[in-house]
């Protein structure tokens, strides 16, 4: 992967996060920024926020401080003239999540549909296409993902693999700017994994702006135009992946990195 | 599998004695046995009045009973049924308000007993002689006489699916409850109203937790609908038959017809809800895919259920008045 040019207006920029859950302090103070068509990894160890992080930037875990933009637009709040934050309406904000794509470690697809419907769905009742508009766009991207002969399938008769492809090709359906990956592999057994990361390679490869929160090192080194380890609620060090995973300079990071790999 | 053939792809099949288990064959005489003897003692006991009983099976007021029953049953289920998703919505609401007067609702219709509330119902044109609709506390635009709005049968209905409303509302709470976190999570995730995520992916992973003791609750209704002579409602089944009994002075055969009825009916009721619960069971099973319309063997639904972890197994969800 080649770096985009750093001159590109950001794609998200996230300033100052700060998230408390109670008198817990998860993020203290996270600037992140990814441009367009980057493949940004998130590394970290358990509880170091990034799985919040990556939460807070569809608005799935609202920001205690700070803010989050998505193309420049911010998120969940109106500011008026005087600087004052308004809280956007609950449809507003499923608006703008509806930009915004997200695959789950435990893939949550809708298991009273089957894999053709839960990509069909939202499209009908969020972006109001039609029946037919929908259903050919899904058969579409359930191809893409390597899935045309599982479509009438639920998700209980499908493999973990494949039902993290149909939530991939869920999220596809929206048509999003942006991607974001919680742990997409992690709950996969081994040998599945590779068929995930591949489908997630190809979407890296077409020019998708991702974020991803993983601990696949090796997906990270091949794909990552920018990699960021968190520890305790902060970036400890970010950079391309040759820079942080194979010549770290934190011992954390050293330390992290001699245990996953 | 055949067993004595050289085409056995297992060469050494065991052919043992199975364990003696004397036990059983003498628990099955004696269940015969005794099943018998009651059989015997309930086809020659003249008292028990047969022929009586086939007489009255298709009487005009039995059959009309019959059917008032229904309308009762159906009718007080309903309403049971909208005001328990409304009652279930509000126990979940951020607002503390609709909260607690859902809870208070619960608490005081849960907590008095049935017929209590049928003989209040009754009365209610005793308490309250005239209704009317106007501003609260203010002017007041129509007024009607109350008995003549809610009769007989109307109170009925209403203390009937009141009062069941409360026992749904739990039931809903807990079909809702039981659904993962991670479903909302999803479609919020994809961009979907609050109000999309209840009525496509909610509610309808509810359902399977629903449906069960919702059927169990309208069987339970079917025989709780002759409970109504305490308005006094007059014409449903129990009422029609004690009616004849008490007048040809033969209460016994009118007890059987009536219990033939609401036999035949729970029966009826019963393959109903197997339906059901196979619909809303989809996708929950190790089926084969699905041409057109679902189906799924009930053990792999419920091996799913337990598997899932997610439903509630609350044995008092199912008790009824």
């Amino acid at each position: 992967m080649s770096p985009t040019p750093a001159s590109s207006a950001p794609m998200v920029e996230v300033r100052e996060a700060h998230k408390m859950f109670g008198d817990l302090h998860v993020l203290k103070g996270v600037d992140l920024t990814v441009r367009p068509g980057e493949v940004c990894v998130v590394l970290g160890p358990s509880g170091s926020g990034k799985s919040t992080l990556l939460r807070c930037l569809n608005e799935l875990e609202v920001l205690t401080g700070g803010s989050v933009r998505i193309e420049g637009e911010l998120l969940g709040y109106r500011e008026d003239a005087s600087g004052t934050l308004h809280r956007l309406h609950p449809t507003a904000i499923a608006k703008q999540r509806s930009r915004i794509g997200m695959v789950f470690q435990r893939f949550h697809l809708f298991p009273h549909m089957t894999a053709l419907e839960n990509v069909v769905e939202a499209q009908v009742q969020v972006l109001k296409r039609s029946k037919a508009q929908a259903r050919a766009k899904a058969v579409e991207l359930l191809e893409r993902v390597g899935l045309s002969d599982r479509m009438d399938h639920y998700p209980a008769q499908l493999s973990g693999g494949q039902q993290q492809r149909v939530a991939i090709a869920r999220a596809l359906a929206m048509d999003p700017e942006i991607m974001l990956f919680d742990e997409p592999t992690s709950a996969l057994d081994p040998e599945l994994v590779g068929e995930v990361l591949a489908v997630m390679k190809d979407l890296a490869a077409r020019g998708m702006t991702m974020v991803v929160v993983t601990h696949e090192i090796g997906f990270a080194r091949e794909v990552a135009d920018h990699v960021v380890f968190m520890d305790e609620g902060v970036v400890v060090e970010e950079g391309p992946a040759s820079q942080v995973i194979d010549a770290p300079t934190h011992e954390r990071t050293k330390d992290f990195l001699a245990h996953v790999l | 599998m055949s067993a004595a053939s050289s085409t056995d792809p297992v060469p050494n099949r065991i052919h043992a004695r199975p364990v003696p288990r004397p036990g059983r064959w003498i628990a099955a005489a004696i269940v015969v046995v005794l099943a018998a003897m009651a059989v015997h003692a309930l086809v020659t006991n003249p008292k028990f009045a047969w022929d009586t009983v086939g007489l009255y099976l298709r009487d005009v007021t039995v059959i009309r009973g019959v059917g008032w029953t229904l309308i009762l049953t159906v009718g007080s289920m309903l309403i049971g049924i909208v005001l328990a998703v409304v009652l279930a919505i509000m126990r979940r609401s951020d607002n503390p308000v609709l909260r607690s007067v859902a809870w208070f609702y619960i608490w005081l219709f849960r907590g008095t007993p049935i017929w209590t509330q049928l003989v209040f119902w009754g009365l209610i044109s005793v308490l309250y002689p005239t209704l009317s609709l106007g501003i609260p506390f203010g002017p007041e635009f129509v007024t009607f006489e109350t008995q003549t709005v809610i009769t007989a049968f109307w109170a009925a209905l209403l203390g009937l699916g009141l009062n069941e409303a409360a026992y749904l509302a739990e039931i809903v709470r807990a079909g809702l409850g039981s659904v993962d976190k991670g479903q909302e999570e999803a479609a919020r995730a994809l961009g979907m109203k609050e109000s999309t995520i209840l009525r496509r992916i909610v509610i309808p992973q509810a359902m399977r937790v629903i449906v069960p003791p919702t059927g169990n609750e309208t069987i339970s209704m079917l025989k709780t609908t002759s409970l109504v002579s305490a308005v006094p409602f007059t014409l449903d089944l129990t009422f029609a038959t004690n009616a004849i009994g008490n007048r040809i002075f033969e209460p016994i055969p009118l007890l059987i017809v009536s219990a033939f009825w609401y036999l035949l009916i729970t029966s009826v009721l019963m393959v109903g809800q197997y339906y059901l619960e196979r619909y809303y069971g989809r996708g929950t099973g190790e089926s084969k895919p699905r041409g057109r319309g679902p189906r799924t063997p009930r053990l792999g639904r419920q091996a799913a259920i337990k598997a899932s972890g997610t439903a509630k197994d609350d044995p008092f969800l199912e008790v009824t008045p």
